[in-house]
């Protein structure tokens, strides 16, 4: 059971395309696209939205997210008028990487209010703003008890873009760790996408993972596999042999 | 004397007529400082409005106003649908079950509606949006309530009227037309405009069914 996302969008093909990119990084996710007007034009339809609204519910509350203007009080009408119960709030977020935050915050299995608050943290995304800065040195005392830590290679041309970024957080979202990656002097929280997308990470620069807590292993290893298989993209040119594990 | 459910009904219907045929009057205002789409949106929206009211079967005066907010939430598809969607709820809210709406109840309506238009669209007085008709339409109809409907309407409808030609000086804080900044200074606003409207066409209806 997971919380589900509703994209309101004042165009059906916007909404179909923000609901196809946020799909592709949280595949478990119901994401509803609620674009358009019910004759083909642009404009938001409140019966729409309350239907995607019901699908998109299994349980765990929706969060709803808008494009322009009127398509934030169709969203806001539509959470009002709700005849069953559902817990639903709308989110002041950029479309689209309020969008991928909330998939994948949701695809970890994340709470109503968690799911949200990482739809909305994407405003400071888009602002450049530092956001979600992590250090995991708070937590290193006495030689660094319990801190794993491990360096590896970015072996994908593209680096840490979107699709990557999405596995990656996805890949610790469950465990009983807090886990960071760091690129230079920028650490950030390997659960977040944005944040991970923010490192500006290319193929070839080298990311540290540190990982504290009961699962630490368990994230380092899930890392190690991702990382070392190159997120299963077009290698870059002289990454070097794969190293099993 | 208040007005029955019957003249509820046609009244609504009457000032859904009028803002279909200011359609391209709608169109216009909003061509300049909108996207336009005002004037087409409401004109579809009051047009479904219509089909509903024609097929009758109400038990209140509350029961047409809610009709006709869930019809105009549905069909009008911009932010004029959200906006006069709540409006049209709160008053009907407001109503409750009475089969009479009188001058007092009508004034309550009004004050229910603009309470709802401004939750839910946020804007103030003075952002250049259909508040600025209906908060003025309120302050008279509220100094009117001992009056009969008639008058109640009648004096809401002409603070409207002042209210939206006072938009024209105005910079447009809220909506689409915000987005133009300054130049939206020297333009009726268009939502402003259909508020005034429809309350005339509210107060005329009233105005005759009270005549008779």
């Amino acid at each position: 059971m997971r919380v589900g996302l509703v994209i309101v969008s004042h165009s059906a093909a916007l909404a179909a395309g923000v609901t196809e990119l946020a799909a592709q990084m949280a595949p478990d996710v119901r994401i509803m696209p609620a674009g358009g007007t019910e004759d083909g034009g642009l404009g938001t339809d409140f019966d729409c939205v309350s239907a995607a609204l019901e699908r998109a519910d299994s349980g765990a509350g929706v969060v709803l997210l808008y494009d322009l203007g009127s398509a934030q009080m169709t969203a806001e009408l539509a959470v009002e008028s709700l005849t069953t119960p559902i817990r639903a709030i709308v989110a002041d977020a950029p479309l689209v990487e309020g969008a991928v935050a909330a998939a994948v915050c949701a695809q970890g299995g994340a709470d109503l209010d968690a799911v949200g608050s990482a739809a909305a943290m994407a405003h400071a995304f888009v602002q450049g703003e530092a956001f979600d800065e992590m250090d995991l040195d708070r937590h290193v005392y006495g030689g660094g008890d319990g801190l794993l830590e491990r360096t590896f290679v970015l072996r994908n041309e593209l680096g840490m873009h979107a699709r990557p970024a999405a596995l990656t957080a996805r890949a610790v979202a469950e465990l009983d760790v807090e886990v960071s990656i760091r690129h230079g002097d920028q650490e950030v929280d390997a659960r977040s996408v944005l944040a991970l997308m923010g490192l500006g990470a290319r193929g070839g620069d080298e990311l540290l993972v540190r990982a504290v807590g009961r699962d630490a292993q368990k994230a380092v290893d899930a890392l190690a596999e991702l990382l070392e298989s190159g997120f299963g993209e077009e290698e870059r040119p002289g990454a070097g042999p794969r190293r099993l594990t | 004397m208040g007005c029955s459910v019957e003249e509820v009904t046609a009244a609504v219907r009457v000032a859904a007529e009028k803002v279909i045929e200011h359609r391209d009057e709608l169109v216009e205002l909003d061509r300049v400082i909108g996207d336009g789409d005002h004037g087409e949106n409401l004109h579809r929206g009051f047009t479904a409005v219509v089909a509903k009211l024609d097929g009758g079967g109400f038990d209140s005066p509350a029961a047409v106003l809610k009709v006709t907010a869930t019809t105009l939430i549905s069909t009008v598809g911009g932010a004029a649908g959200p906006l006069y969607g709540t409006a049209f709820l709160r008053a009907a809210t407001a109503l409750g079950d009475v089969s009479e709406v009188d001058g007092r109840m009508a004034a309550t309506a009004l004050e229910a509606a603009l309470e709802g238009v401004v939750a839910r669209g946020k804007a103030a007085p003075g952002d250049k949006t259909m508040v600025d008709a209906l908060t003025p339409a309120v302050a008279a109809a509220r100094s009117t309530v001992d009056a009969g409907i008639a008058d109640v309407l009648m004096a809401a409808a002409d603070a409207a009227a002042a209210g939206a030609a006072a938009t024209v000086p105005l910079v447009a804080r809220k909506g689409r037309a915000s987005y133009l900044g300054e130049r939206s200074a020297g333009h009726l606003d268009p939502g402003a405009r259909s508020t005034a409207v429809l309350l005339r066409a509210l107060a005329d209806a009233a105005s005759r069914t009270q005549r008779q």
